[in-house]
C-alpha cells in the first residue's frame, strides 16, 4: 500500500512536469526554432482562438452536436455489436456461414463508406452516427463473441447439473462472463466512434468539431484548427472517461489491476 | 462395519455402461469405458479408483446425467437418467466460483437456478457456510479466498441443492496436503451427519480408504471395474483416526497392487490425454 502511495505520487508528479513542459514548448517552440504562425501557432494563440471561437463561431454548440453524434453511435454501435455477438457466440453454425462477410466488413476501411452515407441521407447527423454505428460495431462485437465461446465448458456443466435453462445459462453465466473483454471493446468503441463521427463530419455538412476544422482550414485560420483538435481529444477523453467510471462500478469484483491498472 | 446407516436401496446404479467417443482428427473412436457395472446405495460412499484416462471423469458425467453412455444405463432411484437431475449434484477439482458473485452468492446459485425464493436460499447459505467456518466470509469475492477456503465454498453450494448423490471428481486434488486432510474430514462429517449416498473419483489412494465403504479399482482404457474392496474398518466419519490405524496401509498396498503401480511405466500413461 505504502510503496504503491508512493509510486503514484511519484508518478504524478512526473505527469505533471510533462504536461508543463509540453505546454512551455508549444508556447515558445515554435518562435525559438522559426516556425511560421500559420503552420504551428503558439499555446496563447490558440487560446485566443479559443475565445474567439466560442463567442463568434458556436464553438459550444459544434461541441454538443459532435458529442450527441458520439453518444448516439456509441450507443447504438456498442448494443449492436454486443447483440450480435452474442447470437454468434450462441450459433457456431451462424458464426460460420457469416464469418467471411463479417471479416470482409471488418477489413473494408469504415470510414470510407462516409460519402456514401451522405449520399443516402444528406447534410444530416444520420451519416456521422452511422459511420460511428459500423465503427463502434466490430471490437464489441468480437470480444462478445471470443468470451463467449471461451466461457469454461465445465461452468455451462455446472449450471446444467442443476437442470438451469438455455436462459438461466446466458444470463448467470455466460452473460457475466463477457462483461471485462465487452468493456475491453467498449473502451476501443469510445475513442473509434470519435473518429467515425468526425470523418463524416469533415466529409459534409455544416455542424460539429469536423465542420469547424475544415472551415478553419478553408479560411486558413490554422489556430481554429488547432482549437478543433483539442475539443476533438477532450470529446475522445470524455468518452473514455465515462466508459471507465460504468466499467470500474460493474467490474467492481475484480481484483485491483495495479497502480493505473485502468489505462 | 463402518456404522453408518446404510440401506439396501440402490441410489445410483451403473447398468452396463459403455462409452465411446467419436473418431476425432488423427485418432479412431475412443473406448473411454466398457461395461461397468455397479452400484451404490443409500448413504454409502464410494471411490472410484484407476490409472489416468481410464474414464472415471466420463462415469461420473454419466452419472450427473450430462452425459449419455453409448450402451447400458445410469439409474438414480431405480428410474434411468435422462438429462440432469435434482437428486445427484457435481463437484469437481476446479472451485468453478463466478467471480462475480459473493461466497454467499455462490453457494446460493444452484438452489436460484432451481426457482428457491430469496429468503429462504439466503438463509440455507447462512447455514451451510457457519457449519464450514465460513460465515464472516460470505461477503467475500472468491478471489480474496484461499484455495482451500474456495473448495469448501464449492461443497457448500454442492450441498445446498440438498441432493440424495454427491459425484465428486478429485475435489481436494488441487489444495495442499494439509488442507486436503482438513477438508476430507469436514467432507466425511458432512457426508456421515446427513446420509448422503457419495461416488468420490481420488488418485490418492489413502483418500478413497480413509473416506469410503467401498473402493473400485478399474483398468486401463477402455476402463472396466477390475476389483471392488469393501473396506472394513470403523469411523467413516473421522478419516484422521482411521489413517492411524495400521489397516489403512494393508488396503493401500492391496490397491497398489491391484493398479500395478510397481510396473507401470510413465509411456503406458497416454501422454496429453487426461481429461
Ligand atoms: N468429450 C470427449 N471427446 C473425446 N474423448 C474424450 C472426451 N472426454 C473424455 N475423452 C477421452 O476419454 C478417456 C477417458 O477420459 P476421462 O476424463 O474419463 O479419464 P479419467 O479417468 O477421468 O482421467 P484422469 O484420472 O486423468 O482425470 C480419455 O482418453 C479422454 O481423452
Ligand atoms: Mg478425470
Amino acid at each position: 500500500m505504502n510503496g504503491r502511495s508512493v509510486v503514484m505520487r511519484r508518478g504524478l508528479a512526473a505527469s505533471v512536469a510533462l504536461l508543463l513542459i509540453f505546454l512551455a514548448a508549444w508556447q515558445w517552440g515554435p518562435g525559438l526554432l522559426g516556425v511560421p504562425s500559420f503552420i504551428v501557432p503558439s499555446l496563447s494563440m490558440v487560446a485566443v482562438e479559443f475565445v474567439h471561437a466560442w463567442q463568434v463561431n458556436h464553438l459550444l454548440f459544434h461541441t454538443s452536436v459532435t458529442i450527441a453524434e458520439v453518444m448516439a453511435g456509441f450507443a447504438l454501435g456498442s448494443l449492436l455489436g454486443a447483440v450480435v455477438g452474442y447470437l454468434l457466440g450462441m450459433s457456431p453454425t451462424a458464426e460460420f456461414a457469416l464469418s467471411p462477410y463479417i471479416l470482409a466488413l471488418q477489413i473494408a476501411p469504415k470510414v470510407a463508406f462516409a460519402p456514401l452515407f451522405i449520399l443516402w441521407m444528406g447534410f444530416t447527423v444520420y451519416p456521422k452516427i452511422l459511420v460511428a454505428i459500423l465503427i463502434v460495431f466490430f471490437p464489441v462485437m468480437v470480444n462478445v463473441l471470443t468470451a463467449v465461446r471461451n466461457v469454461d465448458p465445465d461452468l455451462i456443466n455446472l449450471a446444467r447439473s442443476f437442470k438451469a435453462t438455455r436462459a438461466q445459462i446466458f444470463w448467470k453465466i455466460e452473460f457475466p462472463t463477457s462483461m471485462p473483454p465487452m468493456f475491453a471493446g467498449l473502451r476501443i468503441g469510445s475513442t473509434l466512434a470519435v473518429i467515425g463521427v468526425v470523418v463524416g463530419e469533415l466529409v459534409g455538412g455544416n455542424m460539429g468539431l469536423g465542420y469547424l476544422l475544415t472551415f478553419g482550414e478553408g479560411q486558413a485560420n490554422t489556430p481554429m484548427v488547432f482549437v478543433s483538435i483539442v475539443m476533438l481529444t477532450a470529446v475522445g477523453g470524455l468518452a473514455y472517461l465515462a466508459v471507465i467510471i460504468v466499467e470500474r462500478h460493474i467490474l467492481h469484483y475484480l481484483p485491483a489491476r495495479g497502480v493505473r491498472g485502468d489505462f | 462395519m463402518s456404522g453408518s446407516p446404510i440401506s439396501d436401496v440402490r441410489r445410483l446404479e451403473y447398468r452396463n455402461v459403455t462409452m465411446r467417443f467419436a473418431p476425432t482428427r488423427g485418432r479412431d473412436v475412443l473406448t473411454a469405458v466398457r461395461g461397468v457395472s455397479f452400484s451404490v446405495r443409500d448413504g454409502e460412499v464410494v471411490s472410484l479408483i484407476g490409472p489416468s484416462g481410464c474414464g472415471k471423469s466420463t462415469l461420473l458425467s454419466i452419472g450427473s446425467g450430462l452425459t449419455a453412455p453409448s450402451e447400458g444405463e445410469a439409474c438414480v432411484d431405480g428410474a434411468r437418467l435422462e438429462g440432469p437431475n435434482a437428486e445427484v449434484a457435481l463437484m469437481l477439482q476446479k472451485d468453478l466460483l463466478l467471480p462475480w458473485r459473493t461466497v454467499a452468492e455462490n453457494v446460493m446459485l444452484g438452489v436460484e437456478i432451481q426457482g428457491m425464493p430469496l429468503p429462504e436460499r439466503k438463509q440455507r447459505a447462512q447455514e451451510l457456510l457457519s457449519n464450514f467456518n465460513l460465515a464472516e466470509f460470505s461477503n467475500h469475492y472468491p478471489h480474496q479466498l484461499s484455495g482451500g477456503m474456495r473448495q469448501r465454498v464449492a461443497l457448500a453450494r454442492t450441498l445446498a441443492v440438498d441432493p440424495h448423490v454427491l459425484l465428486l471428481d478429485e475435489p481436494f486434488s488441487a489444495v495442499d496436503a494439509q488442507t486436503r486432510i482438513v477438508l476430507q474430514r469436514e467432507l466425511a462429517q458432512t457426508l456421515q451427519r446427513a446420509g448422503k449416498t457419495a461416488l468420490l473419483i481420488t488418485h490418492d489412494l489413502a483418500e478413497a480408504v480413509t473416506l469410503s465403504d467401498r473402493v473400485l479399482v478399474m483398468s486401463r482404457r477402455p476402463g472396466t471395474i477390475i476389483d471392488e474392496i469393501t473396506i472394513d474398518m470403523p469411523q467413516r466419519d473421522n478419516p484422521i483416526a482411521r489413517r492411524h490405524d495400521p489397516k489403512v496401509n494393508d488396503y493401500v498396498a492391496r490397491l497398489m497392487d491391484r493398479l500395478d503401480i510397481a510396473h507401470a511405466s510413465l509411456d503406458q500413461v497416454p501422454a496429453g490425454d487426461a481429461a
